[in-house]
């Protein structure tokens, strides 16, 4: 059951991975981009992580995709699309590149063990105290530090924002 | 446990079937007799006036920036309100602390007038 | 046959139950709404088709799926096809968390009256929520129409403005129900001080007005309705939308209307919690349809709240909408949840 699921999600994911890069249309490529947040928050709901799963939709789907969407419409998409420029110098470094990186991709699974470190919350644990209690109780105690940064870092992209727009005038 | 979101994903699979079928149905059942004007994009009566893709404001795009940054603040503090009662005055103190940060490019969007529509 | 298989088909129930419902409470809505209206501006609203006109919608129904279809020339017709269809099929699958009775106990079995009660249902369903953007911003691109895009982007701007103000209004209720799931914050309210039930509107008055406020945007009616805005843009982004494709956009919005006056009265008003009927030793089956009913009047009463603010106030400007959004009702709901917190410090 949870396997198939897991091909299910996985392959859907891929495939709209790929309907991003292949697609003519941006709003398309966006729209793809969603459906493949949303097989990952399927693949997160499986993992027994429901949190991150309403995150990764919350935050990449519902909001950093709106802003892509946006963006998006702006083109003209009619001119644009159709022109065709020649890429044969990209399109080769990127065939070396993309070998290169199967290449380190293949040797990294095949001579390190990919599951990570057993912390103390193991599955059994993190169902006694449910997900978001988990999460929250390391985030607000042992990550404080960075979880205080972060606002600093909200507050500069905030800033950017502003200065950006202030700027057209 | 992801079993418990099995209903959800019977949920998701109907409503799909559901949603697209009216759409197939109506296509199916709808009469067609097209005709250029009838295809032509309504602007009130008289003939359409140059391209639809318009350029907009770029304060949409502000909006969207501003939203993910707030949107992302929210989310983080739910799990802070799922165990405050643990957290006591010192999970006070440290959203406070997160909170207060934001407040100030609250006020600063204010001051900058960045919301202003005019 | 074996356990999991029935439980599979309690499922296959339970969501075919909640469509049906959700597709009922539409057509009643409907008539609600138009009769309503008839009853505020003092004339008297479609009464002809069935008694009363209840028939009214599905008259309505009948005749949009017989209508004409047209598709406009300069659309980008796969998306065309799909908005509509995506607005709608995310209006449903949001509801799938929202408790709608008590667990019942039935041939052996607690079966429990939600779709699915999982750990994250408040995330769930402003989860979304905030997909739903997308059906109304596609359909304003794909339509290839001025007023269509210009709708589409004003709907986009203001539901994600207000969705930052509706998302931490609640937080004040999550830090005195200590959970995400809507059983425990139903759970939580079923208790008394002395006689009062412990309901949270008593202890969350703001967080409940900035959530009411904000849903209301979030579904696009008056006085928040700036993406159809008659007047200025026709209909906004449903302009190039005729037949069953226009009718699913009314069927979408009905339906998360269904699902914020759910959530409202799941968050501030108890659910399906009736109070004072615990002493009164009624069969539990007959109390857990009580609690049924006791949660479709409260969301009416809360739909026809709706109903009553849109055929009263004027719409606003955009401007002023914006700026109420983001400075009026995002710091009062920082700032209730700083009373909230700095109250359950002092008093434990």
């Amino acid at each position: 059951m949870e396997l198939t699921l897991f091909v299910i999600f996985g392959a859907v994911a891929v495939a709209s991975a790929f309907m991003v890069i292949v697609s003519r249309n941006p709003v398309v490529s966006a729209l793809f981009l969603i459906l493949t947040f949303f097989c990952l928050a399927g693949l997160y709901v499986l993992l027994n992580a429901q949190f991150i799963a309403a995150l990764q939709i919350i935050v990449y789907a519902g909001a950093i995709m709106v802003l892509f969407v946006f963006v998006v419409m702006l083109l003209r998409t009619g001119k644009e699309a159709r022109r065709g420029y020649r890429l044969i110098f990209q399109k080769s470094i990127g065939i070396i590149f993309v070998v290169l990186f199967l290449l380190l991709l293949g040797s990294i699974t095949l001579m390190v063990s990919v599951t990570g470190m057993r912390g103390p919350y193991t599955a059994e644990a993190v169902r006694h105290i449910g997900n978001t209690q988990a999460f929250a109780s390391v985030l607000f105690t042992d990550y404080l530090y960075p979880f205080e940064i972060i606002s600093v870092l909200l507050l500069a992209g905030i800033i950017g924002a502003v200065v950006l727009a202030k700027r057209k005038r | 446990m992801p079993i418990d979101f099995l209903p959800i994903l019977i949920l998701l699979i109907l409503s799909a079937l559901m949603s697209g079928g009216m759409v197939f149905l109506s296509h199916l059942f709808g009469r067609k007799e097209p005709n250029p004007s009838k295809l032509s994009p309504y602007e009130c009566g008289i003939p359409p006036v140059g391209d639809a893709r318009l350029r907009f404001s770029v304060k949409f795009f502000v909006v969207a920036m501003l939203f993910i940054i707030f949107d992302f603040e929210g989310v983080t503090i739910y799990p802070w309100a799922v165990i405050f009662r643990k957290l006591h005055l010192f999970g006070l103190v440290e959203m406070g602390v997160f909170l207060g940060v934001l407040l100030i490019g609250l006020v600063y969007i204010w001051r900058k007038g960045a919301l202003q529509w005019d | 046959m074996s356990p999991f298989w029935i439980d599979l088909i309690i499922m296959l129930i339970k969501v075919i139950v909640v469509m049906g419902a959700l597709l009922g409470g539409v057509v009643v809505m409907v008539v609600v709404e138009r009769r309503g209206a008839g009853f505020i501006q003092g004339r008297l609203g479609p009464n002809r088709v069935g008694p009363w006109g209840w028939l009214q919608p599905i008259a309505d129904g009948i005749k949009l799926f017989l209508k004409e279809e047209f598709i406009p020339a300069q659309a980008y017709k796969p998306l065309y096809l799909a908005a509509p269809a995506f607005f709608m099929f995310i209006a449903f699958v949001t509801f799938a968390v929202i408790p709608f009775g008590d667990k019942v106990e039935l041939f052996g079995r607690t079966i429990q009256l939600q779709i699915a009660d999982v750990n994250i249902g408040i995330l769930y369903i402003f989860a979304f929520a905030s997909l739903g953007v997308y059906g109304i911003v596609i359909a304003g691109w794909s339509s290839n129409n001025k007023f269509s895009l210009m709708g589409g982007l004003r709907s986009a701007a203001q539901m994600i403005s207000y969705e930052v103000a509706l998302g931490l209004s609640i937080i004040g209720v999550l830090m005195v129900g200590q959970s995400l799931r809507l059983n425990d914050i139903i759970g939580m309210q079923t208790q008394y001080w002395s006689y009062l039930p412990r309901w949270n509107i008593f202890i969350q008055p703001l967080g409940f007005l900035i959530f009411l406020i904000a849903a209301i945007a979030e579904v696009n009616r008056i006085p928040f309705d700036l993406c159809e805005a008659e007047q200025e843009l026709v209909v906004g982004y449903q302009v190039e939308y005729g037949s069953m494709k226009f009718a699913m956009y009314y069927l979408g919005e009905y339906t998360n209307l269904i699902t914020f006056s759910a959530l409202i009265v799941v968050l501030f008003f108890g659910g399906w919690h009736i109070p004072w009927i615990e002493g009164l030793n009624i069969h539990p089956l007959l109390l857990a349809l009580l609690q049924v009913v006791a949660f479709v009047v409260k969301v009416f009463a809360f739909l026809w709240f709706f109903v009553w603010v849109r055929w009263t106030f004027p719409r606003f400007r955009y401007d002023q909408l914006m700026r109420f959004g983001w400075l009026v009702l995002l710091p009062l709901a920082i700032f209730n949840i700083f009373v909230t917190g700095v109250v359950m410090v002092l008093i434990p």
